[in-house]
């Protein structure tokens, strides 16, 4: 419980987090607190470890060193029915919705709630019509997800990482793949999901818009140094750019003259 | 079509008429070196992108800031504007070739981690069944339904063509070599043991195979390409539980179904020969065959699929779920499915017939 008494308003910690594949390191010294509630953006350009960050984050892949401290539980060295615990308590949405295309809507959402609870078939379908009518998709029940277009994959996604009511949701690339307006209605359930129900967000994108519309806080990966290179409000970082290679990210890769911005 | 000359240390190209791949361009690096360089285009009439592509090599090692441009078509000028402007890198080579020790020490090890990942998958699925017998596995039955469905009745028609032929073939080919001693009547026999003891399997193993055994290692291989998989994990679904064991179940029961059918079609495909070409009564063909049915033969048969059955399924799954993350990965996991699917078939096969000699069985 070390890193419990040192998380207090922390959901998520980072200390000295060194991340990667197989030998190869992407990140290192990776440092960072995700407080209870927030809407925390993971961003950087493409390539820089984004999503391999957000893999380890989940336990998909083991992080090379470093500590990753989950609900005051040391996630990698955790056994695993701690780690099950912690999972129970995330959703994660990933880039291509990721739901399983032999199941209908409703069985999708209703997978992990037929896994983790008791509840009796008559309960979980209708959890499940609450989820999906939460996320906008009242009615599509039956449908497959071949059967949709991409924006309510990645709903019925969202639907499925809410089932179990969920103290933080992961999200990959939201945005990815969708027209602008799809892009802002997911920015507006996400930001509503926070209000509403408090979950801790993070997300994962390159996506400006979205960045400056729900970010509350920020890391930015910086693949030439192969660390942390800014962290903070996302728009509070591109008034006070700390460096060239964030405040080029941040404006599209327009140029930074010191004195003049 | 190009004509160089000096003027105050600056190399003027004078480019005209029609320039395309054909163009020459003769500038020597000496020439290049340290001057300014104009080009010079009032006189071009066409041009096109190869020949860019020239001018841009002879030229790519002077510093932009040497160069400029006169009276290019506009199109032209652009384009070689925008091919100095873009970073230059040294093109490097991703995968260095190693020396031979080393590429065998290299294979040596990929396969020790080959090894030790078969092993682990094994170890999962055998774990995956213990979980099952305790009622701990998770999987939905509709899932092992829609498998079997799959697996079972659709491959009916194909088992019982291929089985039929393959009677029909063991009973042309026995009868002509039997015919010489007045025996084609055996042909009945040769062909009901060899069904039964182990062509029915086989056959049924090789066509399952093909037909299912791809058909896993594509659904869960795409499953991966479509984050699925992660998705399982990440709920705290075992992929064990969840995907191979309905399918390894689903094909553990089918395969010993199949066999029989398989046995009953070979010894109909020899029995049509041997009635319809060889002027065998069937009455005569029936007798024979009933005499020289053997249920060790037929359950040496059945045992055999069973572990094809098995073989077909672990390999299947096994490569599915080692898949990478592209289309590419697919489909190379779909054919190592079924390859070392089929020579661990065979390989067993030798191994079984051995210890069932040893047996005498």
């Amino acid at each position: 419980m070390v890193g419990g008494l040192r998380m207090q308003n922390s959901i998520i910690r980072a200390e000295n987090l060194s991340i990667g594949y197989d030998d190869k390191v992407i990140m290192k010294n990776l440092s960072f607190d995700i407080p209870k509630g927030d809407i925390f953006i993971i961003m950087g350009g493409s390539g820089c470890g984004k999503s391999t960050l957000l893999r380890t984050l989940t336990g998909l892949i083991p992080a090379h060193s470093g500590q990753i401290w989950i609900r005051d539980i040391d996630f990698i060295n955790a056994d695993p029915s701690e780690k099950l615990e912690v999972m129970k308590h995330s959703g994660i949405l990933y880039q291509s919705g990721a739901l399983f295309s032999s199941m209908t809507l409703a069985e999708n959402v209703a997978l992990p709630l037929q896994q983790y609870t008791s509840y009796s078939p008559d309960k979980i379908s209708r959890i499940v019509a609450f989820k999906l009518a939460l996320v906008g998709l009242a009615g599509y029940e039956d449908y497959y997800p071949s059967e949709i277009s991409g924006g309510m994959r990645k709903r019925a996604g969202l639907a499925r990482a809410l089932a179990l009511d969920p103290e933080i949701v992961y999200f990959d690339e939201p945005s990815a793949g969708l027209d602008p307006i799809s892009s802002k209605n997911l920015d507006d359930l996400i930001l509503e999901i926070n209000k509403t129900l408090g979950t801790t967000i993070i997300v994962v994108t390159h996506e400006l818009s979205s960045i400056f519309a729900i970010g509350k806080n920020s890391i930015f990966l910086d693949k030439t140094i192969k660390t942390i290179s800014a962290k903070g409000n996302p728009k509070e970082l591109l008034k006070n750019p700390p460096n060239e290679q964030v405040y080029e990210f941040l404006t599209r890769g327009e140029r930074h003259e010191k004195g003049t911005k | 079509m190009i004509e160089v000359t000096t003027k105050d240390n600056c190399l003027v190209c004078t480019l005209k008429d029609v320039l395309d791949e054909t163009t020459r361009l003769n500038i020597s690096a000496a020439q290049l070196h340290n001057k300014k360089i104009q080009l010079v285009g009032s006189n071009i009439k066409s041009w096109n992108t190869d020949f860019v592509v020239t001018l841009f090599n002879a030229l790519k090692d002077v510093p932009k800031e040497n160069l400029s441009y006169s009276h290019l078509p506009e199109g032209m000028e652009q384009l070689l504007r925008l091919a100095f402007q873009a970073p230059h890198h040294e093109p490097t080579n991703p995968r260095p070739k190693l020396p031979f020790l080393d590429s065998v020490g290299e294979g040596g090890i990929r396969f020790c981690r080959c090894v030790k990942k078969g092993c682990g998958f094994i170890h999962d699925c055998l774990s995956a069944w213990g979980r099952q017998l305790t009622g701990k596995a998770v999987y939905r039955s509709k899932d092992f339904w829609m498998i079997l469905a799959d697996c079972g009745p659709k491959s009916i028609l194909i088992v019982s063509l291929i089985s039929f032929m393959v009677g029909l073939i063991l009973a042309f080919v026995g009868a002509i070599q039997l015919k010489t001693f007045g025996a084609q009547i055996y042909v009945a026999s040769l062909v009901t043991i060899g069904m039964t003891r182990i062509m029915g399997a086989v056959m049924t193993g090789v066509i399952m195979a093909g037909r299912t055994g791809a058909s896993y290692a594509a659904t869960i291989g795409t499953m991966q390409v479509n984050e699925e998989l992660d998705a399982l994990q990440t709920m705290g679904i075992s992929r064990t539980d969840f995907l191979v064991l309905p399918r390894m179940n689903a094909l553990l029961l089918a395969m010993p179904i199949l066999i029989l059918l398989a046995d009953f079609m070979g010894i109909l495909g020899g029995c049509f020969v041997c009635v319809s070409f060889w002027d065998i009564p069937l009455s005569e063909y029936i007798k024979y065959t009933v005499n020289s049915f053997y249920m060790n033969h037929f359950l040496v048969g059945v045992f055999h699929g069973i572990v094809f059955g098995w073989i077909i399924a672990l390999c299947g799954c096994y490569f599915g779920v080692h898949c990478g993350r592209n289309a590419d990965s697919v489909g190379a996991a779909t054919t190592k499915a079924v390859v070392y699917s089929i020579v661990w078939m065979i390989v067993t096969t030798g191994l079984l017939t051995v210890v069932f000699q040893w047996l005498g069985v």
